[in-house]
């Protein structure tokens, strides 16, 4: 049930994902100004690398500063919570054989409840700052995550259903043959559409909106309080491109490289192409979003389900 | 959903096009002619000043940046006693440059004038002034304005004629 090297584990996927998370910082301002025909920040250090220390120098130096308005406990408790539910999702995700937490059987189950948790912590930073568009910012989350959560689950169904198990390292076993993804296609792409809005990144970054809400949810936040949110998203962007290679793309699986590094580089790849849907897609309109998960992608999501559990059903007669 | 795919590969494609960005301190960027930039003031080809200090710049610079004092030489050409610019007010329009009728003032494609200390920006009539005639080489107010001065008697300008002697007209 638990890693072989329990302490290991742990340490090396917290220093990992954080410095994976602060990286990223990094990486997407020099992947969208590639997109965008820019050089992005090139001037710190080699490639501009040392601009993710400047940036933490930066924000650690900034002044903590909480509103006399707001519900203080609350509004201190809200960066924490983001930042230690998408930490603890780390903890089933399998990296390599002997590389994990806890390899729980309900891996799956507890990442979707986590993701949950998840909400609260937008949420309630959106309703302790007592202001209109962190307010605004902290409803659309709500009602965003409620709706893309209900799929985000469903699309999973079909992968358990093949895998006949919640068990993310099982489920990574179960690919030997065939990745998930070619069977589960459609399932993939919801989730991979549920997973970017899941992390409220571009095009589905209704909660925060800069065009519009100012920052939405976190409007009032400065300082490091700020930078819990922002190394929350990004975290949470790891976190999904690792399920996505963990529950499609086979995970560590894959010849000649070392196992770690096969699941480096397919996260890597997606962690890229959420910047790329960054770089290229503008946000849909509130009731576009909400319809669109509704009419469109829980059907989808149940058509997906209804069919891999009829051919599971007649494959194992 | 369809076009949301293609934009997705069009961006992607952009990976592989040329970057805009002009990476400044080394690279520098081209600066027409004509650009407006630093203001200067220019010479004569013969190394006079070409100011006459008829104050239209000061009264045309929207910003009143341009402070200057007209004064005489012993010979009768008129020269700027102090001419100050104060580069920190200066929005670079251009109009001095148009109101000036001797060319005397000019702009330049020279805008790197970062300074640490505001009181820096303020150019004295020694900053301001070059050592040649600048957009126009050939032009000499002093030889084609009618007005005397030293060594230029009136009606030795060109294209102008001798002063008709007044007596030579009695009957």
């Amino acid at each position: 049930m638990t890693s072989p090297h329990p302490i290991a584990s742990i340490v090396g996927i917290l220093i990992v994902a954080l410095s994976l998370a602060a990286g990223l910082i990094w990486l997407e301002r020099r992947l969208l100004a590639l997109w965008q025909d820019r050089y992005g920040p090139n001037r710190v250090g080699p490639f501009g690398l040392l601009q993710v220390l400047a940036d933490m120098i930066k924000i650690f130096f900034k002044e903590d500063w909480i509103p006399p308005f707001a519900d203080k406990p609350v509004f201190v408790l809200a960066p924490a919570v983001i930042v230690a539910t998408v930490l603890l999702s780390f903890a089933v995700v399998p990296v390599a054989p002997g590389i994990i937490i806890a390899d729980l059987n309900v891996g799956l189950l507890f990442v979707l409840a986590m993701s949950s948790l998840g909400v609260y912590s937008v949420v309630l930073a959106g309703w302790s700052s007592d202001n209109k568009y962190a307010l605004l910012g902290a409803m659309r989350a709500a009602a965003q995550m409620l709706s893309y959560e209900v799929f985000m689950g469903l699309s999973l169904m079909g992968v358990v259903l093949l895998a006949g198990s919640f068990n993310l390292t099982r489920i990574v076993e179960a690919q030997r043959g065939l990745w998930f993804v070619i069977p589960q296609f459609l399932g993939f792409v919801l989730f991979l559409i549920a997973g970017v809005a899941e992390t409220r990144r571009l095009p589905f970054d209704l909660p925060e909106a800069e065009s519009e809400l100012i920052a939405g949810f976190h409007s009032e936040y400065s300082g490091m309080k700020f930078g819990m949110f922002f190394v929350g998203e990004y975290l949470g962007v790891i976190l999904i491109s690792a399920l996505i290679t963990v529950l499609f793309f086979g995970g560590w699986l894959g010849p000649v490289l070392p196992p770690i590094v096969w699941f480096l580089l397919k996260t890597f790849v997606f962690i890229s192409f959420f910047i790329l849907l960054r770089a290229s897609l503008p946000r849909p309109r509130f009731d576009q979003l909400m319809g669109w998960g509704w009419k469109v992608m829980l059907p989808l999501a149940l058509v997906n389900l209804l069919i891999t559990g009829a051919v599971a059903l007649a494959w194992s007669k | 959903m369809l076009s949301v795919i293609r934009t997705i590969w069009h961006v992607f494609l952009h990976m592989f096009h040329p970057r805009v960005t002009i990476q400044y301190p080394e690279q520098k960027a081209y600066l027409a002619p004509r650009y407006r930039g630093r203001i200067i003031l220019s010479r004569d080809p013969d190394g006079g000043e070409r100011c006459v200090a008829c104050y239209l710049c000061a009264v045309a610079c929207p910003v009143d940046c341009i402070a200057l004092q007209a004064t005489e030489d012993q010979t009768g050409r008129r020269y700027p006693e102090f001419f100050r610019i104060n580069f920190s007010r200066c929005i670079f329009c251009g109009y001095c440059e148009e109101a000036c009728p001797t060319y005397a003032i000019q702009l330049t494609p020279d805008l790197e004038m970062g300074e640490y200390h505001r009181q820096n920006m303020v150019y004295e009539k020694e900053d301001l002034l070059i050592n040649g005639p600048g957009k126009y080489p050939g032009y000499n107010f002093w030889r084609v304005a009618g007005v005397k001065i030293g060594g230029k008697d009136k009606g030795e300008a060109q294209n102008e004629a001798r002063p008709v002697d007044l007596h030579s007209l009695l009957p």
